[in-house]
């Protein structure tokens, strides 16, 4: 029985391998995309859910893209992600109440959150990363409960409400309905997102941050800091989420201590369709899971919303027992 | 001549495995010296000991300043290029990018560097944007070189640039360290398994077994030797 489960899990594997390569998965986008454009142009409705699914898909897209950013740099999956992104956006919170503006709060958050992500890694994680990769994501399960608590300490589990950081308009465009805050959420994620690109793509840290994460002996001997670049690849993973956390918060016009908390499932939904090794890939999966949760929420009647995150979930699994590498994954091929 | 890099009494250990059990040596300003010695001899762990890539114990001085409680990141600071067993390149960044992490620890334009590194590896230039993990091994080894080099380096340590190498490239490889060394003054430590090969390009030699140095001289020296002959020649 179990034997006959796993051989036919093993050819699964091999089908979805045979799926792989970079043309496929361009294809299936392209795919993709065009039936989005073509049910858009049919149906308002459809039109406004995929655009809704675009800008909530970019912040999971962002979230998922720290989580692959930790896991290159430290072999980590940093459960406290989401968490993180939470407190930190009570911070923009607390930083507003004392008298700045949104944008002023927002700017001295991602600042608040570089170092934060950076002390955490080498207070909590680089100690323990000696030891074993496992031991570093139990501590990371730590400090989801303790960013937890003491988010809960000091603020209370009540809701707070911060002020729109893009106000109530809704653009028209033909029939269709669009909220500013959609487009805002989605600019801001993208310009986020391209920035950080161009750091790691442009930059002596950046390509030093990169050699660090792919061979931190070879970075060494060529005089990179790889300690210290590990402990910033933390830093920038906690700034993108801290982006997703002050963009999550309008979308959901509520900031509560479990805001994240959803978020994190779709991220990692995105991460792993993504490949959990690709960038790109992340974001990509981000885009496409919101996008396919407003709509499957919408047009399957079996899935309603409160099933919207075990259907993320199955997401996860599905790509795991098929195409573990995920859309843009790869495994190791190295030429000796 | 004075002694660029100096060893004195080196220790080092994998764990609880002493590899070194207290090397001395010295390589002068602007010369050749080769490691040489059985398998498991140490002289692998020599070059990591002086990069600061293994835990060790001793006084290791460079150009008479010790350097033996630096880090790598300290150590390739001061001057030091290591280009380790099985070349080091970043096979997934492009051939540009490995160059460029060759002078990490440079700072301002590495132009001028990168462009007297073309003139040495013309073939580098027009390959700038492939992948480094497509070229092929002769042509890694190469960029490896040429990596180590563009940092400009006072010392370069090479370890067994042959390994895995057609006896073409190998050649053309060596021919390219001795004319670093004659043209640029550059100083290399390299440890090498063909001593027919090392024993050429080098001006003295330092033979390593068990973790002692068993045996030095210059290279003609070494070449009379009749152990020597016998174990690394095949005379």
């Amino acid at each position: 029985m179990a034997a006959a489960a796993t051989s036919r899990l093993e050819s699964l594997r091999n089908r979805g391998a045979a799926f792989g390569g970079a043309p496929f998965v361009g294809l299936i986008l392209v795919a993709v995309a065009a039936g989005l454009v073509v049910g858009s142009l049919r149906s308002a409705t459809f039109a406004q859910l995929t655009v809704q699914g675009l800008a909530l898909g970019a912040v999971y897209g962002i979230l998922a893209l720290a989580l692959v950013l930790v896991y290159r740099a430290t072999r980590v999956i940093n459960f406290a992600q989401g968490e993180l992104a939470m407190a930190t956006t009570y911070v923009a919170y607390q930083l507003i109440q004392w008298g700045l503006s949104y944008w002023e709060a927002f700017f001295a958050t991602l600042a608040i959150a570089l170092v934060l992500g950076t002390v955490l890694e080498l207070a909590l994680i680089r100690p323990v990363l000696h030891r074993s990769a496992i031991a570093a994501v139990i501590v990371t399960v730590g400090l989801f409960v303790l960013i937890d608590g003491i988010v809960n300490w000091i603020w209370g589990g009540d809701f707070k409400s911060m002020p729109s950081p893009f106000g109530t308009k809704i653009y028209h465009v033909g029939g269709v309905s669009i909220a500013r805050l959609y487009v805002g959420m989605f600019v801001v994620v993208i310009i986020a997102v391209l920035l950080v690109w161009a750091l790691f793509r442009f930059t002596k840290v950046g390509l030093g941050m990169r050699a660090a994460a792919l061979r931190p002996a070879e970075a060494a001997f060529v005089g990179v800091r790889v300690e210290w670049m590990l402990a910033i690849g933390w830093g920038l993973a906690a700034l993108l989420g801290a982006v997703a956390g002050l963009m999550t918060e309008p979308s959901q016009f509520l900031l509560e201590p479990t805001l994240m908390q959803p978020i994190l499932v779709y991220a990692f939904a995105a991460a792993v369709l993504g490949g959990l090794e690709s960038p790109a890939g992340a974001v990509i999966g981000g885009l496409a899971i919101g996008v396919a949760l407003n709509l499957v929420v919408q047009y399957v009647p079996a899935i309603t919303s409160e099933l919207q995150t075990p259907f993320a979930f199955a997401v996860i699994l599905a790509v795991l027992l098929i195409k573990p590498t995920g859309l843009f994954g790869h495994r190791e091929v190295r030429r000796v | 001549m004075t002694a660029l890099l100096e060893l004195d009494d080196v220790e080092a250990r994998y764990g609880p495995v002493h590899v070194l059990h207290g090397i001395s040596l010295a390589v002068e300003e602007g010369s050749v010296v080769t490691v040489l010695g059985p398998n498991g001899a140490g002289k692998t762990t020599t070059l990591r000991a002086v990069s600061g890539t293994v835990r060790r114990s001793g006084r290791i001085r460079l150009g008479g300043r010790p350097i033996d409680r630096l880090g790598p990141d300290g150590v390739a600071r001061l001057g030091v290029a290591h280009v380790p067993e099985g070349r080091g390149t970043f096979s997934e960044l492009t051939v540009w990018e490995n160059l460029r992490l060759g002078a990490y620890t440079r700072r301002g334009s590495i132009q001028p560097e990168l462009e007297r590194v073309f003139s040495y590896f013309p073939w580098l230039s027009e390959r700038r944007r492939q992948q480094a993990g497509t070229l092929s091994g002769g042509e890694q080894q190469m960029l490896a070189l040429a990596r180590a080099f563009v940092h400009r380096p006072r010392l370069l340590l090479l370890d067994e640039p042959s390994l895995g190498l057609a006896p073409v490239l190998v050649a053309e490889l060596f021919r390219i360290v001795r004319e670093l060394n004659e043209k640029e003054g550059l100083t290399v430590l390299v440890v090498e398994q063909n001593a027919h090969l090392a024993l050429q390009a080098a001006d003295a030699g330092y033979v390593l077994e068990a973790g002692r140095v068993a045996l030095s001289g210059t290279s003609a020296e070494l070449r009379a030797d009749d152990s020597v002959r016998r174990s690394y020649l095949g005379d």
